[in-house]
């Protein structure tokens, strides 16, 4: 059934839709049951599968994630909130020790089907802590899979996906996203998760970005369209793996990539595309492989993330230096 | 020999429910009757500690801890004396495996025997284990074959068994990480309805992380069923537990809303006690319990440290007057509970086990090299088919090298 709803509706309804299948699936975070989370992203869940599936936690990160992959061992899926993206370095260590690697430490004996979702990203005019984008720091690990939806359908089928996978999985939410509305199929059938979808079809250069950037993106191309120039668009809805063979499909057909995320841009997930589309469209590429995103500091303060942030000028710059090669 | 649990068998409590309330009420009043019966807490220098057998070997009455081994036989006790013998005799053998090279560090468990068998042989079978890198002890009770715990150790694996095979969790190197493993383990066991428990395995040192004060805070809101046994072996490398604590720490558990108790750690008798008094506590939905048992690393850290560095011989000498298999075997001979026969025989199957490890661990293959590559991720990854493939073919270049010869 195909429905218009807000991109947090959707991972609600995914929620919901996941605690009804699997009663292994259990939901945790703080504030996350009578509350319904700060963002109201588990409203309602609490009240429907009560207290013991959907469960408000004390407030410890660490104990979050570390209490979560007990329960996988013993054989639940748990989804945690970690309120907001600059909370979860107390988890950190939990994340990156145990959660990532213990597959691998028991030979694959042991699975930890946990889901840790992170609002994140800027541009909400929040205090510190409230605006970053860290998933770079995530993708380095190995034993971690990292996505991050751009739109409403995409929220609900990826998080659906999401649970289902064995492997852990840090979901990325564009929480300035999170009430912009789609049309979500609840009966669709999706594609795998970790697949790019091309969002927008052109020839001249290729604009790749993933959750609250893509529509950047696609404000960019069509204001470069007006300009007579014919930008494609890639979502890549998935960090960790990245889809580089949508990438190098792309890119041949453009020559040209412009990566834009919110985070740094200095090792960040536009410097490892940038990487791996050299060394496989090196004898196509017209230009080199340029980055938009965030500075070297830390977020600013609200009144100047607009400055820090990719914006719509910063972005055509970008493909204007590319197009100039 | 396991425990049946003798409680009632009430509802488990979860998440924040209303009746949760009612089990952390119930956690209250039996802190106040446990630190009550020990009176411990007081202005003494040093706490009292649960001890059912002297260092001499004698056997001391305690008006609580008594009926969780009254009905122990004289089988049983050889059973405990045949594990910390075979137990100390394989934690031996690995010492001199790696003083020959055959494993890369051993962390030996010499002095804490009796804290381990003793907790280890008061659980069930489906109870589960989340041991830090030195229970070796426990991993015997469990039927974890010794020689699987050495690959990690000669750099083969990063954890060599099933943990479902014996409910007995991987080693965990990350001091205090798996209390919180353990917490949420146990919160599940309440979910399923189980009568199950779960034990916690830290030292002295992890009692200072932010991880063990998390699970005592989950486990203590959750009401899980779940026991903290610390081996507070007095040193957490060089630094001694001054530096970890200004309490006891078995106190510690008072502030969380649970029982704390200190137990001799070299005393298997009050370990098994005291274990099962706390595993039946968590099996009767009465949450979480803090058992810290107080004992001493007779040997360094780990073979890569030098404890001449940081610690003098008198302290070593005088916890070797204490040592917990000399005073059980005081005990078996002044009791006759055991003949020289049975001490004869026990050392020949040490014997025969050193040498079964020995054999083993020598004929240990390495690791064939795309296994870096296994098991990375349940469902695979594309990078790592990607990188899988490309190190394929750089190892297969030798090959072409070789052939072009």
């Amino acid at each position: 059934m195909a429905e218009k709803m807000a991109l947090a509706k959707a991972i609600n309804e995914s929620l919901r839709r996941a605690l009804e299948a699997d009663p292994k699936v259990v939901v945790m975070g703080e504030d996350v049951g009578k509350l319904g989370g700060v963002f109201r992203v588990t409203d309602g869940l609490q009240k429907d599968f009560g207290e013991s599936r959907v469960i408000d936690t004390p407030l410890a990160e660490s104990g979050i994630v570390g209490t979560a992959i007990g329960l996988a061992l013993r054989g639940y899926r748990p989804v945690v909130e970690i309120q907001f993206d600059g909370f979860v370095f107390p988890a950190y260590d939990q994340i990156v020790t145990q959660l990532a690697k213990m597959h691998a430490r028991s030979l694959g004996k042991v699975k930890l089907p946990v889901v840790v979702r992170i609002p994140y990203g800027g541009g909400i005019g929040a205090v510190e802590h409230h605006s970053e984008s860290p998933e770079s720091l995530f993708a380095h690990v190995a034993g971690l899979k990292i996505v991050s939806p751009s739109n409403a359908s995409d929220a609900y089928w990826m998080m659906q996906q999401a649970v289902q996978s064995d492997d852990p999985v840090i979901f990325f939410e564009p929480k300035r996203r999170y009430w912009d509305k789609a049309e979500v199929n609840t009966e669709a059938i999706p594609g795998p998760l970790h697949t790019a979808r091309v969002v927008r079809e052109g020839s001249d250069l290729t604009l790749a970005a993933y959750g609250p950037m893509v529509k950047l993106c696609q404000e960019a191309a069509d204001a470069a369209a007006e300009e007579g120039r014919s930008l494609e668009v890639l979502d890549l809805r998935s960090v960790s793996p990245i889809d580089f063979d949508s990438i190098q499909a792309s890119v041949e057909k453009t020559r040209r990539l412009v990566v834009v995320h919110e985070a740094p841009v200095f090792f960040g997930s536009g410097a490892e595309i940038a990487a791996r589309i050299t060394e496989r469209c090196f004898y196509h590429l017209e230009a080199p492989v340029l980055r938009v995103g965030g500075y070297h500091a830390p977020y600013p303060p609200a009144r100047l993330e607009e400055s820090y942030l990719p914006d719509l000028d910063r972005v055509l710059d970008a493909v204007d230096r590319s197009l100039a090669y | 020999m396991t425990v049946e649990s003798t409680a009632a068998r009430t509802p488990r409590r979860s998440a924040g429910t209303k009746a949760g309330t009612t089990g952390t009420k119930r956690t209250t009043n039996t802190t106040k009757k446990a630190t009550g019966a020990r009176k411990s807490s007081g202005k003494s220098a040093e706490p009292a500690l649960v001890q059912l057998l002297t260092p001499e070997g004698k056997r001391v009455k305690n008006a609580e801890f008594d009926k969780y081994v009254a009905g122990i036989t004289a089988e049983e006790l050889r059973g405990l004396y045949r594990d910390m013998v075979l137990t100390r005799r394989f934690d031996a053998e690995a010492t001199s495996l790696q003083r020959q090279g055959e494993l890369g560090l051993w962390a030996s468990l010499l002095g804490q025997e009796a804290a381990q068998i003793g907790s280890g042989r008061a659980l069930r079978d489906d109870d589960y284990v989340f041991p830090t890198y030195r229970e070796h002890g426990v991993a015997w009770c469990r039927g974890v074959d010794p020689t699987n715990l050495l690959g990690m150790f000669r750099g083969v694996n990063n954890g060599g068994w099933d943990p479902n095979g014996n409910n007995f969790h991987l080693y965990t190197i990350v001091i205090g990480s798996q209390t919180l493993h353990a917490t949420g383990y146990a919160m599940g066991v309440a979910k399923d309805g189980a009568d199950s428990a779960v034990i916690a395995y830290f030292g002295d040192g992890a009692s200072s992380q932010g991880d063990v004060a998390e699970a005592f805070t989950f486990s203590a809101v959750y009401n899980a069923p779940v026991v903290f046994f610390c081996q507070n072996n007095q040193w957490a490398i060089s630094e001694p537990t001054e530096k970890q604590s200004r309490v006891p720490l078995y106190q510690r558990a008072q502030g969380f809303g649970f029982p704390g108790v200190r137990v001799d750690g070299n005393d298997v008798l009050a370990n098994l006690a005291v274990t099962k008094w706390a595993l039946e506590r968590a099996r009767a939905g009465e949450g979480p319990t803090l058992v810290e048992a107080f004992t001493y690393r007779m040997g360094a850290h780990t073979t890569s440290d030098d404890p001449t560095r940081y610690r003098g011989d008198e302290e070593r000498l005088a916890w070797e007057a204490k040592d917990p298999i000399l005073r059980l075997r005081r005990y078996l001979e002044s009791s006759n509970h055991a003949d020289e026969g049975f001490f004869a025989e026990l050392e020949s199957e040490s014997e025969a086990l050193g040498r079964r490890v020995r054999e083993a661990v020598r004929a240990m293959p390495d690791p064939d090299h795309f296994a870096i590559f296994e098991n990375v991720y349940a469902d695979g990854h594309a990078l790592v088919d990607e990188e899988r493939a490309q190190f394929a073919a750089y190892q297969a270049s030798f090959a072409d090298a070789d052939g072009g010869k």
